[in-house]
């Protein structure tokens, strides 16, 4: 082990690991709560808060605003709305207990200064039922301040470590007590040592091999820095995980991957093939194969894209949206010149407000294709698929839902703890209660974030740390500088060398297995039971490789753990949809060996278990218990 | 459109420990040359092109040039990003500039309280009532229970 490590231990009581919406929602919510009672609260985030997470480049909207006050909608809507999107596969009482607390929180962005789109009478713009515009280049960064004036008014009592790097739980007795991780800018191993703790870390890209593989890998939808962490801390914890096999691919502007939802929905843009058909209408017949979801309104997005999908199957692409033909006829309405040309400049500003807030990319798309949308339309494709538990996907831990809301079956003492006591998990880490997006994420986070001081209130006892497990974890943490290190003399190119394996050429063999054998994009999006199980004897000699991992320095080493945290998030994912004999979501993927919908054996939650004593996995079902008819 | 250094431009944020861009990356990819005091991404092809870098650069000594593996050359997104609002100039492939001014934020930067004004409308831990409610949600907390 390099001999220049310093150990840093820090005792907490609650520990929230991650910076991104989630965590600054729960910091927020735990700071005043942790006060009342005298309790320390830690942050530790991989990057710097002011732009970390999903939400690092701003948004343009919000998604998840009710209107609940005004009378617009119920947390029963927005339940309704979401176990329609997901095909019938969705946690009631999460998703309204979210539902029910969110406009409080879009309400205390506007007090912290976030611009929100309002019109000539005060009312918010809304660009669909649940969606309200904003200017939000600076959406995270707002949010980070609140978060860290909060700890702040914890004076002693409030702590955040910017650029450490959470790898492994500790745990004992099924019980959490802690993480370890490392600085990546300075040569320090963290030890924690919590209460409870509450995970708020990413979801995960570049688990399947993208589009893009030059320059452009990096230009995911979801950002390239959310690596699986969440899923893999909560499953080497020990915790019933759910919804691995429910992946998420957005449809966005070809290869910049822009937000299309301002266009379909605030400009009432149509997406047509080459051929001028709009596959919504054509392919209409299709929808009652997946009935009763496929007949009911809105449709979910998993089946939007498998119309697109199957257009592009027979050859019918590209698929365009036709900004120009929605820009015509908005203006249209205008018969004054004067009126129509000011109306045009302030279209214009918005659609590229759209992209400039959260998509820089596809605005330079734009131009170095010299694309005006008022003028030509735009090429839009399914993005390569993603796990996020926040967004249209729903693969997360399993946790208990809030007491005035949860089934039996449900509730395990305190709402989104996870099956491990004491680890809490919001946003992408919390599973089957999908479409929170930023506000629901942060809303999640607070709600957890009470939930976890309560926890640490009833059951305060000290963490049992075992030190000699967190030696050999730093030993195992810090292994593969040791085998750069070792090795990198024997060859003249460090790059290729046959003792070791280093981050990139790994993180590319895993795209490799899970495009061609899970079902990734140069598929189509098409697996089966012959090929899921090819990929998994694939994964488990990846896995075996792992532990030949080398790194440089401290970015490598990181890169090194992002990759074995993708790696788990990958297993668990095909053993879910091996498991899985049905296809549900034939937008996200197609069981080519089980083709259709099978509500009487399948509607039913997929949860999986990697179990610490054993190493061994379980796979099994879980009942749906509607709440909400 | 991995960012870039312009080196002429770029001063290494005079030496001290840690750069702008490098303290900002949300991919840790920018590093600080101490030799020439210059920085430069280290990793392009794992770049997000967010532009929180360009963003925060004192010096405007960044920018992004778009993916060489499917941006054609010539355009370019310049941010200049104040406390209030933030200006976009736009240079297409053929030349034609555009020009947007956004609003960011409609509050002081460091002015956050974190309750937003909202009274706390109970004590109770065991409650599901979030600290600033029910006051931030403008009506009572939903439940189930009968």
């Amino acid at each position: 082990m390099p001999a220049n490590f310093e150990t840093v231990v820090v005792d907490t009581d609650l520990l929230i690991i991650g910076g991104g919406m989630s965590a600054c929602g729960a910091a927020v919510e735990a700071a005043y709560w942790a006060k009342k009672h005298g309790l320390k609260v830690t942050v530790v985030d991989k990057a710097a808060m002011d732009r970390s997470g999903a939400v690092a480049q701003g948004l343009s909207a919000i998604n998840q605003y009710l209107g609940y006050a005004e009378g617009e909608n119920t947390p029963e809507d927005y339940v309704r709305y979401v176990k329609q999107d997901l095909m019938g596969i969705s946690r009631d009482d999460l998703v309204y207990s979210i539902a029910r607390h969110v406009d409080s929180t879009v309400h205390l962005f506007e007090k912290w200064g976030l611009p929100i789109w309002r019109d000539e009478n005060g009312k918010v713009v809304r660009s669909g039922r649940w969606q309200i515009m904003i200017s939000g280049e600076s959406y995270k960064i707002i949010v980070a301040e609140a978060a860290k004036n909060a700890l702040k008014a914890l004076a002693d009592n409030g702590e955040i470590f910017e650029r450490v790097f959470i790898v492994e739980p500790l745990v004992k007795d099924n019980r959490i007590v802690g993480a370890v991780g490392f600085s990546v800018r300075e040569n320090k191993f963290f030890v924690f040592k919590a209460k409870a703790v509450l995970t708020c870390l990413g979801g995960a890209v570049h688990v399947f091999r993208p589009r893009s593989t030059g320059e452009g890998l990096g230009r995911s939808w979801y950002p390239p820095f959310n690596t699986g962490s969440s899923a893999y801390f909560t499953m080497k914890a020990g915790a019933e995980m759910t919804c691995q096999e429910v992946r998420f691919i957005p449809v966005r502007f070809k290869d910049a991957y822009g937000p299309v939802g301002a266009w379909f929905l605030l400009f009432k843009s149509e997406a047509k093939n080459a051929f001028g058909e709009n596959y919504m209408v054509t392919r209409v017949d299709e929808l009652k194969k997946w009935a009763p979801y496929g007949l009911t309104k809105p449709i979910p997005a998993n089946l939007r894209n498998h119309l697109g999908l199957m257009d592009e199957r027979e050859g019918k692409g590209p698929i365009y949206m036709h900004t120009e033909e929605a820009i015509a006829k908005l203006v249209q309405e205008f018969p004054d010149e004067k009126v129509r040309k000011k109306k045009m400049k302030e279209l214009e500003s918005e659609a590229w407000e759209d992209f400039l807030d959260m998509t820089i990319a596809q605005a330079l798309l734009w131009a170095s294709q010299n694309i005006f949308p008022e003028e030509k339309p735009s090429e839009i494709a399914a993005c390569e698929p993603y796990f996020i538990g926040s967004h249209s996907g729903a693969s997360g831990a399993w946790v208990s839902g809030p007491e005035d809301l949860a089934p039996a079956e449900y509730f395990w003492g305190y709402g989104n703890m996870s099956t491990v006591k004491g680890l809490f998990c919001a946003g992408d880490a919390s599973g089957a209660s999908a479409h929170k997006f930023s506000s629901g994420s942060f809303t999640e986070g607070r709600i957890a974030a009470k939930e976890a001081i309560r926890f640490i209130v009833e059951n305060n006892e000290e963490p049992v740390v075992d030190m000699a497990e967190v030696e050999a974890l730093k030993a195992q943490l810090l292994k593969p500088l040791d085998t750069f290190e070792q090795y990198k003399g024997m060859t003249t190119d460090p790059d290729v060398n046959p003792n070791y394996i280093r981050p990139k050429q790994f993180m590319f063999r895993l795209q490799k297995i899970m495009d061609e054998y899970a079902g990734g994009v140069s598929k189509s999006f098409t697996t089966n039971k012959q090929l899921l199980e090819r990929g998994l004897e694939l994964l488990a000699m990846l896995k075996e490789d792992a532990d030949k991992l080398a790194a440089e320095n401290l970015h490598e080493l990181m890169r090194c753990w992002e990759n074995v945290h993708r790696m788990w998030q990958a297993e668990a994912h095909v053993r879910s949809v091996l498991f899985r004999e049905e296809t549900r979501w034939p937008g996200y993927y197609i069981r080519a060996d089980f083709p259709n919908m099978d509500e009487e054996n399948w509607k039913c939650f997929v949860n999986c278990r990697w179990d610490r004593n054993t190493g061994q996995w379980e796979v099994f079902k879980r009942p749906i218990i509607s709440i909400i008819d | 459109m991995p960012s870039f250094v312009i080196a002429e431009k770029c001063d290494g944020c005079k030496g001290q420990d840690k750069t702008a861009c490098m303290y900002i990356c949300p991919n840790d990819l920018m590093v600080l040359d101490k030799e020439r005091m210059k920085a430069y991404n280290r990793d392009p092809q794992m770049c997000w092109e967010c532009a929180c870098c360009v963003k925060i650069c004192p010096q405007q000594a960044m920018d992004l040039r778009g993916y060489a593996d499917f941006m054609p050359l010539g355009a370019s997104t310049v941010p200049l990003r104040g406390s209030e609002d933030i200006m976009w100039t736009i240079k297409f492939r053929n030349g034609t500039i555009k020009r947007f001014k956004f609003p960011i934020r409609t509050t002081p930067e460091g002015s956050i309280v974190p309750d937003g004004g909202f009274e706390t409308g109970t004590d109770d831990l065991k409650s599901p009532v979030l600290f600033t409610e029910p006051a931030s949600l403008g009506r009572e907390v939903a439940t189930l229970k009968k």
